[in-house]
């Protein structure tokens, strides 16, 4: 076996900076995703299961396509496909929206899981002890589904920070796609793709550290 | 000059024969995952078993081995693999370079999904066995398996589905699958959207039924 390959670290560690700059921008537009996912995916459960007609069908479409096409495939819909309508996006939002629609679609079932486990009886037992449909969801089903649809959730911001790479592949300047910038002007790809492999490994572990803080806070009773 | 007059034309449009073109790229999808998943699974199987057992040493050294693939992005290991195998004197197409991340990944996900199917055996039923005279490998194969099945089965069924998604990273290798042959047609014919849309509705006619068909077998194996 040859093994006549220089390491070349110094270059990637002066750029470390940039590259650290760059994991702010795929956590930020993961988080953002995130709660643009939350509230779309809560609508697309809520109507998935009470709406009618076309509302009803649009909702389990968004929720079926989300979560039977490949992640690429709809960034490059939201990139390339939508240039058919004359929509050009800017690639940060080809990747938010790309994102959003992917997290609503995934997020949306486990949402439905989590509110069926919530007996209807509640419901009524709220609501005949006075309380408005508002306070009863606020006070007594959303505080139980919380708590089944909490780790689900840490898992779909985890794949949202992992998702946030195809960035690159889209134009988007986020950790992958600064990385390639820089590979592409070093040559060195290797050890700039090895380094920021550990980036997103620290990212994750960070996001699942925060995660097991936040639920030992929130979920102490 | 009229306004009629011929115009060189660098975008020919779609044809019949790029729908060809676009079935033999998806063929390349279903072959790079089917072969991945089936090696992925059987590895997985295996690591899934030593994390359950719990000896030392696989909880030390594979559970974090493990967590490694599991925790950067696909991309990214496609990206370092494929760049890696050169430095250790592999030489190795992006054909093979891509079966062997993404069996790697496969194992790592399939090990996770098969130690929470196998922990969600009760240890009364393997005292039960044991009791009963059976050894142990006689109740790891015949006692679990149907058990510890009712656990897997879905959730293998969705990493199965999720890779076969994944495998579009392969493109970026340079490995003409689905997703790549689609980009391809996208540059020269310049109609994104129907393309697109082909290449969309090959995933979902492949995932949705799948998908659909896992989600009845969970309901109907529920306790």
């Amino acid at each position: 076996m040859s093994f006549d390959y220089n390491f070349h670290w110094r270059p990637v560690f002066k750029s470390l900076p940039d590259l650290i700059w760059a994991g702010m921008t795929t956590l930020q537009v993961a988080a953002l995703s995130m709660l643009i996912g939350i509230v779309l995916g809560l609508l697309l459960a809520l109507v998935r299961m009470h709406g009618h007609g076309s509302y009803r069908w649009v909702a389990t479409t968004w929720i079926e396509l989300a979560r039977n096409t490949p992640a690429l495939f709809q960034l490059f819909f939201f990139g390339f496909g939508l240039g058919a309508f004359g929509i050009h996006l800017a690639p940060f939002y080809i990747v938010l929206c790309g994102l959003s629609f992917n997290n609503a679609g995934y997020l949306a079932e486990n949402f439905r899981g989590g509110l069926q486990s919530v007996p209807h009886t509640q419901v009524r037992a709220a609501r005949s002890l006075g309380m408005g449909i508002v306070r009863t969801y606020v006070s007594i089903v959303v505080p139980q589904v919380l708590r089944i649809v909490y780790h689900p959730m840490t898992n779909q911001m985890v794949w949202a920070v992992l998702m946030s790479s195809l960035g690159m592949l889209v134009g988007f300047r986020e950790l992958s796609g600064e990385t390639q910038f820089f590979a592409s002007r070093t040559f060195r790809i290797f050890e700039y793709f090895a380094v920021t492999a550990v980036l997103y490994y620290i990212i994750v572990k960070i996001i699942l550290g925060a995660s097991r803080l936040l639920a030992w806070r929130l979920f102490r009773y | 000059m009229s306004a009629t007059a011929p115009t060189a034309t660098f975008f020919s449009s779609f044809s019949s024969k790029d729908l060809l073109f676009l079935g033999e790229a998806a063929l390349n999808t279903l072959q790079i995952s089917a072969i991945s998943i089936g090696l992925g699974t059987l590895a997985g199987l295996i690591f899934g078993w030593l994390l359950y057992e719990g000896k030392l040493w696989a909880t030390l050294t594979l559970a974090p081995i493990l967590d490694i693939f599991r925790s950067v992005p696909l991309i990214i290991q496609l990206v370092l693999f494929f760049n890696f195998a050169p430095i250790i004197g592999l030489r190795l197409d992006p054909f093979q370079s891509g079966i062997i991340v993404l069996t790697i990944y496969t194992a790592a996900l399939v090990a996770h999904v098969v130690r929470g199917g196998l922990e969600s055996v009760g240890e009364p039923l393997h005292r039960a066995a044991r009791s009963l005279g059976m050894t142990y490998w006689q109740d790891t194969f015949f006692v679990v398996p149907p058990i510890a099945l009712r656990a897997v089965f879905p959730s293998w069924v969705g990493v199965a589905l999720g890779v076969m998604k994944d495998s579009a990273l392969v493109s970026v290798l340079g490995y003409v699958e689905l997703l790549k042959a689609s980009q391809i047609l996208i540059t020269r014919t310049q109609e994104p959207f129907i393309i697109l849309l082909c290449a969309g509705a090959f995933y979902f006619a492949l995932s949705f039924p799948v998908a659909r068909y896992a989600a009845y077998l969970e309901r109907k194996w529920a306790v």
